[in-house]
């Protein structure tokens, strides 16, 4: 049966700079860079050396902690360079690419026929692992576990993100070729929820069990469908796939090659014609930014939305998981008087003196301003009005300050991940950083509990 | 480019850099901020932030308590010069309360109040900072505004200085500073007072200028003054003299009463009160409820009147038979419930504590006014009582979570990992 979800607690950011549904295709990036951040948790080792030659789809490293889970390269070409940080961490590997593109074929499994072990297998080598996350601790899903279900959400609410609908539109065979990949590996059910009133490729799907969301963000972010659906209870594990991600591993299950094209969105205010294009995984990501122009010269490029993203630069890279990138203009300037006028061009979730609530479809050009200091806690009971999940959001990130383990259990660590508190971060009269405390708290419990 | 050419904005910002790190900082930092609201940005997480910041919501609530301190200035007056020459028998706003000379005894006695109360706690509040290298935060701004407008009018300003250092010490700043204090500071401060000087705090000479003066005046013989008095209406009905009381229900709700300097216009602190709800800054779910329980207590008492339990010659019958709903009209206890329980460092912090913690509190501020031999009020004790109960009633709430969240254990789906010799497999094929 499948369950309809309304969410009433949330907030809409609407921003200036949404994507025109318009695609173009990318000009060719010269160099493309996989940033090790994006792994969160992963110790890689190195499989090939600085100067090597790799094709398309060619192992670049693995996981030190799992042997066996690769990380391949999304264009054919030569490893110029490994970047290290402090301690010769790895930072990032930038492969320069080959004009005419290779790829590495692998021999695809019946998947009818096919062992779960093997399937499994086939996903780790062809690189198509990583893809696959998991809830507790919101990291790369461990293969030799089992999920209790799996939920993929097909629908974004976050503000600026990619239309869903409109990217995978004639992607259907991918995804079910996913789909069916992914549903032999859970006992459980593959759960997608998509929008109400949404022409979804996903309705079409067989062999999941479908939702429809309605209602503001954080509608759209797995962790609150996972919470209306069927919560994570200690013990438990549920994976969770990006939707665009699973066109990537659909296409490796049906063509055995491993393809990291993507559409992407190029939004916000900083952008003069914001809309989709289509490239690469590590794509630079001035090849498309300066196609659309660009507004100011003080702005900052986020990889990802504004809420969960991360910070880039105009000469970075298209992140791993990414499918939007944001351009907002910098705040790093002083407003006189800035904490006791009336404001009108921000938005606010109060009504003090900020009249944001007299006009809640006004779109609003927010800078990257925090719009005061960072303080303790004070205010209570303003997260619970955007948190829809049925956890304590405060309590819980003061569990995760003071490094309360079972504390943090019992409020349901488990159950969430960072992006989960972007709207009370978002909100917080405190300015505390929810995200990256939520994100400490959950590395914490994974190294004591494991 | 010559200094002269730099702007106002631009000089600041070049001397900020200069006391980065340097022991003043906090101090510069706060005058800046004052000013301008700061040049940083996000880091990764949340890349854009509402507007809403910790002074801008603590300045709401001291718009809120505007209207009461001007109410006050000129309350100050009326009462004075209506305790010496009588209360007028036609009585109109604009002839008898909004006048200069009422104003003037404001300025004179209430401002200095004011000024003393915000020096001294801000300073306290900086040197703070200074000390401990944290910036200068915003809640004394409240509590600031606060004092003044809950001691009595002639308290000495040596000893309101005394108690508000007393207060921002071991009120708040033991604890950690804005954020982790327990006990209402503002309150702290009043139960200092209290407790340190109660001949000053109660009684029937200490609510209008002047009475104590002049009582002081007429014990050491002087024979040219007229002895007045400023009884509050609690303190009448507390001695069971409720008949000889000149104010009416009317004068109660307006304000021109006597009382603590700005706790008696109740129509001002409702309207600061609806103003704090629809603002959203204050919870309305305890104002609500601390309604609720204020006459709920109070329909006890005239039940137990009514039920003839008690008789006119009990001391408690002028309180207990005052009808219930009158209570929210005298004394601190609208001023309590508006600004002071809604505190929310140090009130209730989930949505169902707070129904809890609000109640209480008014149910036990009538039961401590009408039970308190000593002193007919008991709001500051009822809200600070709460304040130190409140983290128990978020835990018991909290629990409930907790709870829930066991109950679903027991259906956990815990699948058993992969077993060794598969995993074995997995490896051996994929390296």
């Amino acid at each position: 049966m499948s369950k309809d979800i309304r969410i009433k607690k949330g907030l809409n950011i609407n921003l200036v700079g949404a994507a025109e549904q318009t695609t173009s295709k990318a000009v060719l990036s010269n160099v493309y860079a996989l940033n090790l951040e994006d792994f969160h948790g992963i110790t890689p080792k190195m499989m090939v050396k600085e100067g090597a030659e790799v094709k398309a789809g060619e192992a670049l490293f693995y996981n030190k902690n799992r042997e066996g889970m690769l990380f391949v390269s999304p264009v054919s070409g030569e490893l110029v360079e490994i970047e290290r940080g402090a301690r010769r961490r790895i930072l990032t590997l930038k492969i320069l690419a080959d004009k005419d593109q290779e790829t590495l074929e692998h021999a695809v499994p019946d998947l009818e026929k096919a062992s779960i072990p093997a399937i499994k297998q086939f996903l780790l080598k062809g690189g198509c692992w990583p893809f696959i996350k998991q809830r507790p601790y919101d990291i790369i899903a461990d293969p030799d576990s089992t999920p209790k279900a799996i939920f993929i959400s097909g629908t974004n609410t976050a503000p600026l993100s990619a239309d869903l609908d409109y990217v995978l539109k004639g992607k259907e065979k991918e995804l079910q070729a996913a789909i069916n990949a992914l549903s032999k590996m859970t006992p459980g059910k593959v759960h997608i929820s998509i929008g109400r009133s949404s022409s979804s490729p996903f309705a079409e799907l067989k062999g999941v069990e479908l939702h429809k969301v309605s209602g503001p963000h954080p509608s759209g972010l797995v962790g609150t469908q996972i919470n209306k659906i069927d919560p994570i209870n200690k013990g438990e594990i549920v994976w969770t796939v990006s939707a665009q991600d699973l066109v990537i591993i659909g296409e490796l299950l049906l063509t055995g090659k491993f393809n990291g094209e993507r559409i992407v969105a190029l939004v916000g205010s900083s952008v003069k014609q914001p809309r989709y294009y289509t490239t690469k995984i590590g794509t630079e990501i001035s090849t498309f930014l300066y196609a659309s122009g660009v507004n100011n010269e003080n702005f900052r490029v986020i990889n990802g939305d504004v809420l969960t993203g991360k910070k880039s630069s105009q000469d970075g890279h298209l992140g791993y998981y990414n499918n939007t990138v944001s351009c907002i203009p910098e705040g790093d300037d002083y407003e006189l008087f800035g904490w006791n006028k009336p404001v009108f061009n921000k938005i606010s979730a109060t009504r003090a003196m900020t009249f944001s609530w007299l006009q809640p479809n006004k779109k609003y050009d927010l800078n990257t301003n925090t719009n005061g200091e960072h303080r303790a806690f004070v205010v209570t009971g303003m997260y619970e009005k955007v948190f829809p999940l049925d956890i304590y959001p405060m309590q819980l990130l003061k569990a995760c300050m003071v490094k309360d383990l079972d504390e943090m259990e019992q409020l349901g660590l488990y159950e969430v991940a960072p992006e989960d508190f972007s709207l009370t971060e978002f909100i917080c009269v405190s300015k505390q950083p929810h995200q990256k405390i939520i994100r400490e708290g959950l590395d914490l419990l994974h190294k004591e509990i494991g | 480019m010559s200094d002269k050419r730099l702007t106002f904005k631009k000089r600041l910002h070049i001397l900020k850099h200069r006391y980065r790190d340097k022991k003043m900082a906090p101090a510069f930092n706060a005058f800046h901020t004052f000013l301008f609201s700061p040049d940083e940005t996000t880091h990764n997480g949340s890349h854009v932030r509402a507007v809403d910041d910790l002074k801008r919501t603590m300045n709401t609530v001291i718009m809120a308590l505007v209207p009461v301190l001007i109410f006050s200035m000129f309350n100050a007056g009326y009462q004075h010069y209506s305790a010496i020459n009588g209360f007028p028998q036609e009585f109109s706003v604009t002839e008898h309360f909004l006048t200069w000379d009422n104003f003037w005894i404001g300025v004179v006695k209430v401002l200095p109040l004011l000024v003393i109360s915000y020096g001294v706690g801000l300073l306290v509040e900086f040197i703070f900072a200074v000390i401990k290298g944290h910036e200068v935060e915003e809640g004394y701004l409240v509590t600031g505004m606060l004092v003044p407008l809950i001691v009595p009018i002639d308290t000495p300003l040596w000893m309101l200085a005394v108690a508000v250092v007393f207060g921002v010490v071991i009120g708040k700043e033991v604890f950690g500073g804005t954020g982790m204090n327990i006990l209402n500071p503002a309150l702290t401060i009043r139960a200092f007072l209290f407790f340190a000087y109660p001949t000053w705090m109660s009684g029937d000479k200490v609510w209008v200028h002047g009475a104590r003066e002049r009582a002081d005046q007429i014990a050491e013989g002087a024979t040219n003054v007229d002895a007045i008095s400023g009884e509050t209406v609690l303190g009448f009905l507390a001695q069971n003299k409720g008949a000889e009381m000149s104010y009416s229900t009317w004068d109660a709700f307006w304000g021109f009463i006597p009382g603590s300097v700005g706790e008696t216009p109740t129509f001002l602190i409702l309207l600061g009160g609806l103003f704090l709800i629809f603002s959203k800054i204050a919870s309305w779910r305890i104002m609500l409820s601390a309604v609720l329980g204020s006459l709920f207590m109070g329909l006890i008492f005239n039940q137990v009147v009514e039920m003839g339990w008690i008789t006119e010659t009990s001391k408690f019958y002028g309180l207990m038979s005052y009808e219930f709903w009158k209570h929210l009209l005298v004394g601190g206890l609208a001023f309590g419930i508006v600004y002071m329980a809604t505190d929310p460092v140090t009130g209730a912090q989930t949505n169902r504590g707070k129904w809890i913690y609000g109640f209480l509190i008014g149910f036990m501020s009538v039961m401590i006014r009408v039970f308190n031999p000593a002193y007919p009020e008991g709001v500051f004790l009822a809200i600070l009582l709460m304040n130190v109960f409140a983290p128990t009633i978020d835990h018991y709430v909290v629990r409930g979570n907790i709870k829930r969240r066991m109950k679903r254990l027991k259906n956990a789906v815990v699948l058993p990992k992969d077993s060794d010799q598969e995993a074995k497999e997995l490896k051996a094929e994929t390296v």
